[in-house]
């Protein structure tokens, strides 16, 4: 698995794609830990433009970055989730939690 | 009971096996005409429910899960989840928003999360003997 992701003034974006089921969580928990580890942003953006489905186990991915953003006393933010991702997470009520900017349809 | 189309899987408890599940779920689906919404709930609440089988019903080897998919009147999907597994101590407590016994990539959001997204939902479980999940939604009827 490999994310794209880019650091510009301090702001780390990871550009995820996929289906983030209980199958694949872990490796993604690991790739987003160790990309906010190597570079040490003050907000880490996670782009869902072209995530097509989030479970539960997508809550415990976001939790996990909130928890190492927080380490660090940076900001996450969750950038371009589109209706089904959304749902989960505001059915979660991790949208009380963490600032999410839903896609522009 | 009357109902108009079916469908039966068996398949063993691989985390390979969440995403198969879900698709064939809303693939069955797609002949009811659901909104993109609807299909949406359906996929995770099936993908919560193979995964709890897979994580919690087997935790150390590698069991069957049954899946069964039934269209009844007036469009709703009716979907048991079945495994026999090591079953659920205490439902009342595992149904609780935020209790997991399961690792880090878990969020203990699975049950809420089906509740609130299908019709109806029951678990029932017998220690020992495996865990049923049983839930329904009813669709829009789309003019």
């Amino acid at each position: 698995m490999h994310f794209t992701s880019f650091l510009e003034n301090g702001k780390l974006t990871i550009a995820l794609t996929g289906e983030i089921d209980h199958h694949c969580a872990k490796a993604y928990i690991q790739i987003i830990n160790s990309k906010i580890e190597a570079y040490m942003p003050q907000v880490c953006v996670l782009d869902f433009r072209d995530v097509t489905f989030v479970d539960s186990s997508g809550i415990a991915v976001v939790i996990n970055a909130l928890r190492n953003m927080s380490q660090i006393e940076g900001k996450l933010l969750l950038s371009g989730i589109s209706p089904q991702p959304m749902r989960v997470f505001r059915a979660s009520g991790i949208d009380k939690l963490v600032e999410i900017r839903e896609a522009v349809s | 009971m009357k109902f108009d189309n079916y469908m039966v899987l068996e398949f063993p408890s691989r985390s390979t096996n969440e995403a198969f599940a879900r698709s064939a779920v809303a693939c069955f689906a797609a002949q009811m005409d659901p909104t993109l919404e609807e299909l949406g709930d359906i996929r995770t609440a099936v993908s919560e429910a193979v995964t709890n089988c897979i994580v919690h019903a087997y935790p150390n080897e590698i069991g069957n899960i049954t899946l069964r998919c039934r269209i009844l009147k007036d469009n709703v999907l009716d979907i048991v989840i079945r495994d026999k597994g090591v079953g659920i101590a205490d439902v009342e407590q595992a149904r609780r928003p935020s209790f997991t016994t399961g690792g880090a990539e878990r969020s203990g959001m699975g049950f809420t999360i089906m509740e609130s997204f299908m019709t109806n939902f029951e678990v029932s479980s017998v220690s020992g003997k495996g865990t049923t999940v049983h839930m329904r939604r009813r669709l829009q009827r789309r003019k």
